[in-house]
């Protein structure tokens, strides 16, 4: 039982390391969103193999769900980024490759294997072992954690506002679509009118009040 | 788990994860590959306050809570991250970090 | 865990999954039988009896189309999306009771809330987060569909697929309220759990009226049918995310959309139709065990439960189907003005509803019936607000354009 504990560990682990090397690597965005995905999937495994199945489902359900459908469709809203050509890394990428591995292989990895961390023994294969689920996790939120629970509520309407205001476009300034048939039309329209003039009339803002006006 | 994973290699490999989300947040031009950088530095250290509690305290729920609470924050900060990206775009008409470098639009 | 407990949890997975398949490969059938008979015409009857050989004649034909990949598709992820889309489509049935076959034969423990001796071999797993299961699932079935919009390097691919997010992440919100409402009124995460609470007739619609008007809206716009199918509406995208695809490719997304189809059905019986139960289900199980022993009486139990539960579901993808030779579809505007500003609001309210009445009223049945007034009372004033007339709509006439100077 326990060997296969380790190998799902270690299978987990090499790919979610492999998921994050690739995000962080590959050229086209599309592709680093969706190995972006797998890393989120094989966390959320660990979650699972760590026996907390409430956080494993939230982080599918919040990172998975929306997060990473949040950032594909802003690489599908702002073009020319996708493309291979495009060089994606900054000219300084081997110091921060430097830096990030001294950092890891320097500090990191020996203080945390080398550290007494005094993990108290776990109890005897078989007994049950008292684990916190979904219900406790409730209850706490709404007796111990009650502030901060609401604290995250406003936070998370703050920044749903703030996107809004963030992105939002007024619909004067957004440049108007034409179909084939007001193309068409106005092209006519141009070349009865004055026929030399080359108006690119598309790239021009169409305010929202004339034409509301025009409709009455 | 507790007696087949010691709780080091659990930690080292959040470790790793930080440190890869940690380039890649430095050395991606793409504004939203810095974001996806700083999305995996945050599941890092989810990572490290699960194995905590798992390891230490699983009766209760202080760990879990803080994970929860942290998925939260990552969530607004997604949101909020892409809308300026977007607001950028629009601007610029580019998403690369070095390239939108004008102090007045 | 000994082997034996693993080998029936993989036949279970087996047989739910090869189950599921025929079920959408005869559902496509009755859907065609059933929209001819709604527009008088016939439908399919050539393939053998009554046409029943249809389904395996649409899949010789699908085998054997040629496989084509668009040259400047991006391959991998182009190949990728059709199987991203059917894999939450499948997932989704593992904590979706169908019955209960208590395999350690005592058809009483199917009503015991605390689930001590009870092995139902018609729920592949009860999870203590069955719901929150079903929620995630459902929101991982977006990415078959960006994906494929993405990856054709179509335009018409691309809008199918931006229409497509936008449309499933507005409506799971509507979704997520539903859900939520049931799993308070049942306290419970646990999908044998809430079937269990809603014995003795009290069946989840009572409670959740509203939660199940706006489940059934917002989960026929989750699996893109009629009249919310705007990711395919031919006249504007000819064909829309699957534009590229053909052979085995199109059959997976369409095998996906069914498949889902039939999953949320199976849902909103579980939810709001009592699951499995059926009225007479225990007095039944009660005399066949005191006339054959309780092995017969739980196997009997099981497949009657099993049989309850089919039933009303195939009423469900019947009304369905209604639905989709009735309505025509929305357009974009107001799908997305349907989603925000109707059903996400009335979801929240919906929530406060549940909340406060079930905290004033400890009695079961009273606070049922309470909530089942307020909701009716609710979607009726809902439906008296959309009958206001709407300001005429922002659409350029060609006569109207105007030069600019």
């Amino acid at each position: 039982m326990e060997v296969v504990v380790q190998i799902t560990f270690g299978v987990i682990a090499v790919f979610i390391l492999v998921a994050a090397a690739m995000v962080v690597s590959v050229r086209n965005v599309i592709h680093a969103a969706l190995w972006l995905i797998a890393c989120f999937f094989g966390v959320g495994a660990l979650y699972m193999l760590l026996e907390a199945e409430f956080l494993a489902v939230v982080q599918v359900l919040i990172y998975v769900g929306a997060v990473s459908v949040l950032i594909l469709f802003a690489i599908m809203l702002t073009r020319q980024i996708t493309g291979e050509g495009v060089r994606q890394l900054t000219n300084r990428w081997p110091v921060v490759l430097a830096i990030a591995t001294l950092l890891f292989a320097t500090v990191l990895a020996p203080t945390l294997i080398n550290q007494q961390w005094n993990v108290p023994p776990a109890p005897p294969l078989g007994t049950p072992e008292p684990i916190a689920g979904p219900a406790e996790l409730g209850r706490g939120f709404v007796n111990e954690f009650l502030i901060q629970f609401q604290v995250v509520g406003v936070l998370l309407t703050v920044a749903l506002i703030g996107a809004i205001v963030i992105a939002y476009e007024e619909r004067a300034r957004r440049r108007k679509v034409l179909t084939l048939a007001e193309e068409l039309e106005l092209k006519r329209l141009r070349e009865q009118t004055s026929p030399t003039v080359p108006a690119p009339v598309e790239a021009e803002p169409v305010v929202q009040e004339s034409r509301s006006a025009s409709e009455r | 788990m507790l007696n087949a994973v010691p709780l080091p290699a659990v930690l080292t490999l959040a470790a790793a994860l930080f440190c890869i989300g940690l380039f890649g947040a430095l050395s991606r031009r793409n504004l939203i590959g810095v974001l996806m950088g700083v999305e995996l530095m945050l599941n890092a250290v989810n990572i490290n306050l699960v194995a905590f509690w798992r390891y230490f305290e699983a009766r209760y729920i202080t760990g879990q809570t803080f994970a929860i609470f942290i998925i939260a924050v990552a969530a607004a900060e997604a949101a909020v991250g892409l809308a300026m990206v977007i607001a950028v775009y629009r601007h610029y008409v580019t998403v690369q970090a070095d390239e939108i470098d004008r102090l007045r639009g | 865990m000994d082997w034996l407990t693993i080998l029936i949890i993989v036949i279970q997975c087996f047989v739910i999954t090869l189950a599921v398949t025929t079920a959408f490969a005869y559902l496509t059938l009755f859907e065609r039988r059933i929209l001819a008979r709604l527009q008088n015409r016939v439908g399919p009857n050539r393939a053998g009896p009554a046409g029943l050989l249809q389904p395996a004649a649409d899949a010789v034909k699908l085998f054997f189309k040629e496989d084509i990949v668009p040259a400047m598709a991006d391959k991998p992820v182009y190949l990728l999306a059709p199987a991203v889309a059917v894999i939450p489509a499948l997932i989704i049935w593992a904590v979706i009771p169908f019955g209960c076959l208590n395999l350690n034969w005592d058809y009483q423990a199917c009503y015991d809330p605390a689930r001590t001796n009870l092995w139902n071999i018609l729920q592949i797993t009860d999870l203590n987060i069955g719901v929150l299961y079903v929620l995630a699932v459902t929101s991982i079935g977006v990415y078959g569909i960006t994906l494929a919009g993405w990856a054709s390097n179509n335009k018409y691919s691309m809008l199918g697929g931006i229409r497509s997010s936008a449309q499933l992440i507005s409506y799971e919100l509507a979704l997520g309220c539903a859900v939520l409402s049931v799993v308070m009124t049942y306290g419970t995460l646990s999908t044998h759990e809430i079937v269990t609470q809603q014995q003795g007739g009290l069946w989840g619609i009572i409670p959740q009226l509203l939660g199940f008007v706006l489940y059934m809206i917002a989960a026929t716009a989750e699996v893109v049918r009629a009249p919310f199918d705007l990711v395919e509406a031919e006249q504007e995208l000819t064909g829309g995310y699957n534009t590229e695809y053909g052979s085995m490719k199109f059959a997976l997304f369409f095998m996906a959309e069914y498949i889902k189809l039939i999953a949320v059905s199976a849902l909103a019986v579980t939810f709001f139709f009592g699951g499995w139960h059926f009225p007479g289900l225990d007095i039944l199980g009660r005399e066949v065990t005191a006339l054959a022993g309780p092995v017969a009486g739980s196997i009997v139990f099981g497949i009657v439960s099993l049989g309850a539960f089919l039933l009303k579901v195939v009423v469900f993808l019947f009304i369905s189907v209604w639905v989709r030779a009735s309505w025509p579809r929305l357009r974009y505007d107001r799908l997305m003005d349907l989603g925000w500003k109707w059903l996400l609001p009335v979801g929240l309210l919906n929530l406060v509803y549940t909340t406060v009445v079930i905290i004033l009223i400890p009695d079961r049945v009273v606070h049922s019936w309470v909530l089942f007034g307020l909701g009716a009372i609710t979607i009726a004033i809902a439906i008296g607000f959309n009958r206001t007339p709407k300001p005429i709509d922002n659409v350029t006439l060609v006569k109207d354009i105007q030069l600019p100077n």
